[in-house]
């Protein structure tokens, strides 16, 4: 049987549909449901287009581009709600998914604790969508790719790394007249130069790939993977440290989801008991911000509630936590849009971490420290004890010993065991808070940090 | 299905492509969770898509589209020649692939009990009654379950003529109790931690893991690791449980094989090997009796690894990768066979799903059982800290260095297991702590563990990979690190 189709304005492939497709698509889902009396019905259309460049050995060596579009929809009827996700937008298949969706909430218990879907909100604008990049072609990702290739070449080093971009809308609306839409545009370029057995690493991220300079990037990682050179074997213990934003980012990601409510309720958040209390350094200063200027991501949350700015840790004390729906109902908060898109059994969790900044340069870092280390990266962190928040992994990619205020040579990679919350007691300086891009944690706004007492607990053979 | 393949391979051939391999795949997943006695998630995802990968100007490109019309598919194809036309601007030699012969096969995996044709509120019945008898032990505060399964037809053709089906049925769940006292948060996981047990199969596996008669005993044992000494520092004997071992095995065996990394194209996000190719049929990676294989085949159990052809057309094998301690075999791809005198692939190409380029990945990554029973190698052992069910995990760069820490431990005193220990770990470097394996148990305790959350590539692809492990004996490892200094 051939399949009806919803009428769309124009045809896909070279570039996002009109948002009005997208808000099409939810009509008629909205309308089917209607028409067959259910009672409430949520749906998300998500739309997105990913190119990739990835390069080693100083070539490409693999090349992709994405171009998708899911639908999901949510019932909820009679205190009992499923969600349902499919690509297949064609009526039929959307009829049927709603139907699915009913079904499935159906064959669960009643959940007294489920609140009504929200009505229209408003939002606060954001411009996250730059035309330039959404355009960005292969030609010219593979352009900057040669030459940061060609860079490595003449410096007899060899170049590995990525350089994507994209472009993704997103409309959510549900049948009691909530409607909320998002674009954005992004893109990454990261750079590992290997010289011999040594290597170093940088990554620029942004919604406008303009703003960061993927030669500039080869550069800084060219230049300190040839200081990189010749480690020597330190002894593990605790040392000061000097953590570029990277791996600030890195660690202080770990604690995304201790600042959600219902991680405290559930007592598995490292906040537990401890909100309220002074807890970290009074140099330590958190926000939730969406709206900073430097931050990706939609204005709105996973049912459509607009999001808060949340100030999380004001002067080392936990002051406030984030809240969905119904963890706001659960404590007598206000939700402040932080909520996953439901069902969920994890609440909500702050995705737009911003990390307050100090003054002090990262020059300025080295040249005040008598002896440390400099990190340029971590690695693979993983939580050894949840309350604590002790997190284990590996220096990567340039670790340097400081001396005297100079850098004096580079160092082999440590295995690192550290409560994050001790960390954030000892900060000794902080730079200015930048956008930073890593691999372990969402890429969000923090400073650089001189630490002292960091504890590396062994080391490893390069 | 076909047609769309044919439509697009003829497309790329027409753009220039020398060579074209297409997947379409239908994706279809259930979750359930609950927590605390009430459903948490619940929801059902189904996906349909195309990829296409081409070799053109002598080199790769890739595109994917979920619009399966005559036209959306022409479109993508022409978008990967476009692609790897672009990818010439910056490639040093022509793609070269080792010679595979067309097949043509259907192939249906093992499942017994289709798990999507089970009632959601039988499923949901069983999540919830388990989970209200953990809740019953005191002292546990928060309890969680969780059920998935997933059912993927892939359609594979290539421009040599393969046209291969598969049908593979996936199936995994898992149970956790938490409790909170104090200032520590104890957890305890059934039949593994992150997700539980998954394989290749239906629904018969949630039937056979016995969640109800494990419930209470895991919700008891998180409430005792409060009271419970603290895992000494020392350096001794380690006893690792079966679901402990087939992660180290995932770490430090399986990942450091992988051609793709040791050739350094993973060198920008999942690292490199220390195993360069120098060390193939050189290095004593293990005491001599280590034997480990990656094997894909369906003889080898029914595995998260397990398929009868990869995502590039090749059929399902068996690599001995470890032979009595020595190193001995790599996981390979047609790109890279050649690199290592292989006439083949080693069929090792996997593909998260339609929109994703298939890459090397472990099948699965399994050590062969020894001869020794659980209870003769405790009986062995004087002195021994016995490990179980993960908790953390952690490896540097290059696969030398790791760390892991797991839920639960036991000392083993004069022969006998005694008293449990909480926050156990240990340390090593990856072949110092393979050659100090000198007790493997027998194949009464061999089990095919599922890691279904394996991360790899750039953009990211989640990977499941089979790991058949029975527990372990490793002498004179440093046990209790990552506690110390704290």
């Amino acid at each position: 049987m051939k399949a009806r189709k919803i009428k769309l304005a124009s045809p896909p492939i070279a570039g996002l549909r009109p948002e009005r497709d997208l808000h099409a698509i939810a009509a008629s889902v909205l309308r089917i449901a209607k028409a067959r009396g259910i009672p409430e019905t949520e749906v998300h259309v998500d739309e997105s287009i990913d190119a990739l460049t990835r390069f080693a050995n100083n070539a490409i060596h693999q090349h992709v581009a994405e171009h998708g579009l899911t639908v999901s929809i949510r019932t909820a009827v009679d205190g009992r709600t499923a969600r349902v996700t499919t690509n297949r937008i064609d009526e039929d298949s959307l009829s049927a998914a709603l139907n699915h969706s009913v079904s499935l909430g159906s064959q669960q218990p009643k959940d007294p604790g489920l609140l009504p879907m929200p009505g229209r909100q408003r939002y606060r604008p954001v411009r996250r969508f730059h035309p330039r990049t959404a355009s960005l072609s292969p030609e010219e990702r593979a352009r900057a790719v040669k030459k940061a290739c060609e860079l490595a070449a003449r410096k007899g080093q060899v170049a590995a790394g990525i350089f994507s971009s994209g472009q993704s809308q997103s409309v959510l609306a549900n049948s009691r007249g909530l409607q909320a839409a998002y674009r954005q545009t992004h893109a990454t370029f990261s750079v590992t130069m290997q010289a011999g057995s040594a290597a170093s690493w940088a990554k620029g991220n942004a919604a406008d790939h303009r703003e960061f300079d993927p030669q500039a990037l080869a550069e800084t990682a060219s230049e300190k993977s040839s200081r990189a050179q010749n480690p020597v074997e330190l002894e593990p213990g605790r040392y000061t440290v000097i953590l570029e934003p990277a791996a600030v980012l890195d660690l202080v990601g770990f604690l995304f989801y201790d600042f959600a409510a219902t991680a405290v309720a559930d007592k598995r958040s490292c906040f537990s008991g401890r909100v309220g209390k002074p807890l970290l350094g009074k140099n330590v200063t958190i926000t939730d911000d969406v709206h900073h200027p430097e931050q990706l991501g939609p204005p709105f949350d996973g049912e459509g509630m607009p999001r808060q700015r949340v100030l999380l840790v004001d002067q080392g004390t936990v002051k406030n936590l984030v809240y969905s729906r119904r963890s706001a109902q659960q404590a007598k908060k206000k939700p402040t849009g932080h909520g996953f898109t439901l069902p969920n059994e994890y609440g909500e969790a702050p995705v737009n971490l911003v990390v307050a900044g100090g003054k002090t340069s990262l020059e300025e870092m080295i040249a005040t420290t008598e002896r440390g280390l400099l990190v340029t990266r971590l690695w693979y962190i993983r939580e050894v004890d949840p309350y604590e928040k002790i997190m284990t992994g590996m220096t990567r990619d340039g670790l340097f010993l400081v001396e005297s205020g100079k850098i004096r040579h580079a160092a082999r990679n440590f295995r690192f065991n550290q409560s994050v919350l001790e960390m954030l007691r000892n900060v000794e300086r902080l730079g200015p808070a930048e956008r930073a891009a890593g691999e372990e944690a969402s890429e969000m706004v923090v400073p650089p940090m001189r630490i002292r007492d960091f504890h590396f607990s062994e080391v490893t053979k390069f | 299905m076909w047609d769309y393949c044919e439509h697009s391979l003829e497309t790329a051939r027409f753009r220039g492509a020398r060579y074209a391999d297409v997947r379409v795949m239908h994706h279809r997943q259930r979750d359930l969770t609950s927590k605390g006695g009430r459903v948490g998630t619940l929801g059902q995802t189904e996906s349909l898509g195309l990829g296409i990968r081409v070799v053109a100007s002598g080199a790769w490109g890739f595109a994917s589209t979920d619009q399966l019309t005559p036209e959306g598919v022409s479109a993508c194809a022409a978008q990967a020649v476009a692609i790897a036309k672009a990818s010439a601007l910056a490639k040093k030699e022509d793609v070269q692939l080792a010679p595979e012969g067309a097949h043509i096969d259907s192939w249906l995996g093992p499942c017994i009990k289709d798990p999507f044709e089970i009632p959601i509120d039988t499923q949901l019945g069983l999540l919830l009654s388990v989970d209200g008898l953990m809740r019953k032990v005191k002292g546990i505060t928060l309890t969680e379950t969780d059920m998935q399964f997933r059912k993927i037809d892939t359609w594979f053709a290539s421009s040599a003529g393969s046209k291969i089906h598969q049908r593979r049925f996936l199936s995994g769940c898992g149970i956790v109790a938490t409790s909170f006292k104090g200032d520590a948060i104890q957890k305890r996981s059934y039949p593994n931690s992150f997700g539980g047990q998954h394989i290749l199969g239906g629904y018969e596996l949630i039937e056979a893991m016995d969640l109800p008669g494990n419930a209470q005993r895991i919700a008891e044992e998180c409430v005792a690791l409060h009271p419970a000494p603290q895992c000494p520092e020392t350096t001794g004997t380690l006893i690792l449980g079966g679901s402990q071992l087939g992660l180290q095995i995932h770490e430090s065996v399986g990942h450091p094989i992988e051609l793709d990394r040791v050739l350094g194209q993973e060198a920008n996000f999942a690292g490199t090997s220390f195993l360069t190719l120098d060390k193939l049929h050189k290095l004593r990676y293990a005491s001599p009796i280590v034997n480990v294989v990656a094997d894909a085949r369906a003889e080898h159990g029914p595995g998260l690894g397990t398929f009868a052809y990869d995502d590039e057309g090749v059929p399902a094998q068996c690599i001995e990768v470890i032979k009595d301690g020595e190193f001995h075999g790599y996981l390979s791809s047609r790109e890279t066979a050649h690199l290592i005198g292989l006439a083949r692939s080693g069929g090792t190409m996997r593909t998260e799903g339609w929109n994703r380029l298939p890459m090397i990945r472990m099948t699965n990554v399994s050590l062969l059982p020894g001869r020794w029973s659980l209870e003769d190698l405790i009986a062995d052992t004087e002195d021994a800290v016995l490990m179980d069910t993960n908790r953390s995990w952690s490896i540097d760069d290059r696969r030398y260095q790791f760390q892991f820490s797991t839920e639960i431990a036991w000392e083993i005193k004069g022969g006998k297991k005694s008293r449990m220990l909480k926050n156990p770990s240990y340390s090593g470097i990856t072949t110092e702590f393979w050659n100090s394996c000198d007790a493997i148990c027998n194949a009464d305790h061999w089990v095919l563990w599922g890691t279904p959350n394996c991360g790899k590539g750039q953009p990211m692809q989640v990977m499941g990979t089979g790991h058949g492990a029975s527990p372990a004996r490793f002498r004179n490892v440093k046990i209790g690190t990552a506690f110390s200094g704290q």
